[in-house]
């Protein structure tokens, strides 16, 4: 089963397709072409560089320098996090938020990954511990993201609602119940679609490279079935972790609401 | 010396830094009628009072210092009833449980509700409705002391005749009420004593 290997001429060929787009952002007037360029110029220059990153990582298989590589991958997804809800929490709320919630999902998932079913030698082997954690993180990234954009936006809006509960004598806990399942649940969404149309209307992505790469096809599955496994509970937890951490900023030794804690992003401006 | 029981509300000192300082002494019964432009700190202070908002300054119930007892077990004693009610059910009755339902069942018709407004949806009803709605709301915890803001704002002649008479019953009662109002009639008829707020400060009228 050995993966037939593509020459630099191959991808060559296929980036005509991107040049097809580029032409027809042209003849329709999209004003697609400019960001279609820098976009597909990024995506390669992205992907090259991490292929030679992570070949220079497992050649030297230290474990310092896999960790150091997955703490980078968790800064960039806990930035993504803090940085799509319109509201932010003060003193960087939505950046600790953001990055303990996506550190302790992504961690005690690829570890409980790595300690049981997948079981390299050693098992914090870079070539495993590395993807395993990437594929991990693009879950946790978007329903983190999710979870907190539904959490603050929901803040905001149901204000009345919550501070008349509390006013009735509601514990913050109990006020804040019906929000806290809202957003969990939103955060969840995308997960259980792409566990239900997964095989049906998509070939998951660890599925087809795997096939590609010479895997038979039933050794394919079952490993993308123990990744989505992997995935809905990497972004449970995620959700979770988010939505209990920001409420808890969001209150004080009173119970209180603390909306004085968020304030709306600009207008226009991009963290 | 006589034992003298303390006041209902004795409030020392109570500021933040949006408004105050509030020196005041409430006795069971009584109720204080609030006046003043808007935006002068009328509602910053029931908040503060039912300790929605952070403050400094000591608030006592009945001689028992609010941090001596838990947030929400403060907020069941002195309620808040906000000029804009929040609702977090779909429908009416769903914001009561079990004796609370039963209570607003009662109390309902003599506020002018009929009492099938319960089973509505909260989105059919009118302001004044809701507003009424939310006082019975406040009313079934049995409040010592009830915090209104502008609780009559929205209601036509009669409906506020009612909602008068059912304040005067519960200060007969014993219950302290603190009312915002912008009707200086209103503050004459319920107002044992009256205060204006001025640049967030309590001034005589």
């Amino acid at each position: 089963m050995n993966p037939i290997l593509l020459t630099p001429f191959d991808v060559a060929i296929a980036a005509v397709l991107i040049v097809l787009d580029g032409v027809l952002s042209l003849v329709l007037r999209l004003g697609l072409h400019t960001q279609l360029a820098w976009a597909a110029t990024r995506m390669v220059i992205q992907l090259v560089l991490i292929g030679f990153v992570l070949r220079l990582v497992f050649a030297i298989a230290s474990p310092p320098a896999t960790v150091a590589v997955v703490l980078v991958m968790v800064a960039i997804a806990a930035r993504e996090v803090a940085a799509r809800p319109e509201q932010r929490l003060g003193r960087f709320g939505n950046y600790a938020v953001g990055a303990s919630a996506v550190a302790i999902a992504t961690f005690l998932t690829a570890i409980l990954a790595l300690t049981t079913a997948i079981r390299p030698q050693p098992w914090y082997d870079a070539r495993y511990a590395i993807p395993l954690a990437g594929i991990i993180l693009g879950s946790v990234l978007n329903s983190g993201s999710l979870a907190l954009d539904s959490l603050l936006g929901g803040v905001v809006r149901e204000r009345a609602a919550i501070e008349a509960r509390l006013a009735l004598g509601a514990s913050f806990n109990r006020a804040m119940r019906g929000l806290i399942r809202t957003s969990v649940r939103r955060a969840l969404l995308p997960i259980i679609n792409q566990m239900s149309a997964a095989g049906v209307v998509t070939l998951p992505g660890i599925m087809t490279g795997q096939i590609l790469a010479g895997m038979d096809p039933l050794e394919a599955a079952k490993y993308q079935i123990l990744l989505i496994f992997l995935l809905s509970g990497g972004s449970g937890l995620a959700a979770v972790a988010v939505v209990y951490l920001a409420a808890m900023r969001l209150t004080d030794d009173r119970q209180r609401l603390r909306i004085d804690r968020l304030t709306a992003r600009t207008r226009g401006s991009r963290p | 010396m006589a034992e003298c029981p303390p006041p209902r509300l004795r409030i020392i000192d109570l500021h933040n830094p949006l408004a105050g300082p509030f020196d005041l002494e409430l006795g069971a019964g009584e109720c204080l009628a609030i006046a003043g432009p808007s935006g002068s700190g009328k509602s910053l202070l029931l908040r503060m009072l039912a300790d929605l908002d952070p403050s400094q300054g000591e608030v006592f119930l009945d001689g028992v210092e609010r941090r001596t007892m838990s947030a929400p077990a403060w907020r069941r004693r002195v309620v808040y009833s906000a000029a804009e009610p929040g609702w977090w059910h779909e429908r009416v009755g769903e914001h009561f449980n079990g004796d609370a339902l039963r209570f607003a069942r009662a109390m309902a018709p003599s506020l002018g509700l009929v009492p099938t407004l319960l089973e509505a949806p909260v989105v059919q009803l009118s302001t004044g409705e809701r507003q009424r709605i939310a006082l019975i709301r406040a009313l079934a915890l049995q409040p010592p002391v009830l915090l209104l803001d502008e609780a009559t704002g929205a209601l036509d002649e009669d409906s506020t005749a009612r909602v008068e008479a059912i304040l005067r019953d519960r200060l007969v009662g014993g219950c302290t009420i603190v009312m915002v109002t912008h009707s200086a009639a209103q503050a004459a008829r319920l107002g044992h004593r009256q205060l204006r707020m001025e640049n967030r400060r309590l001034v005589p009228v």
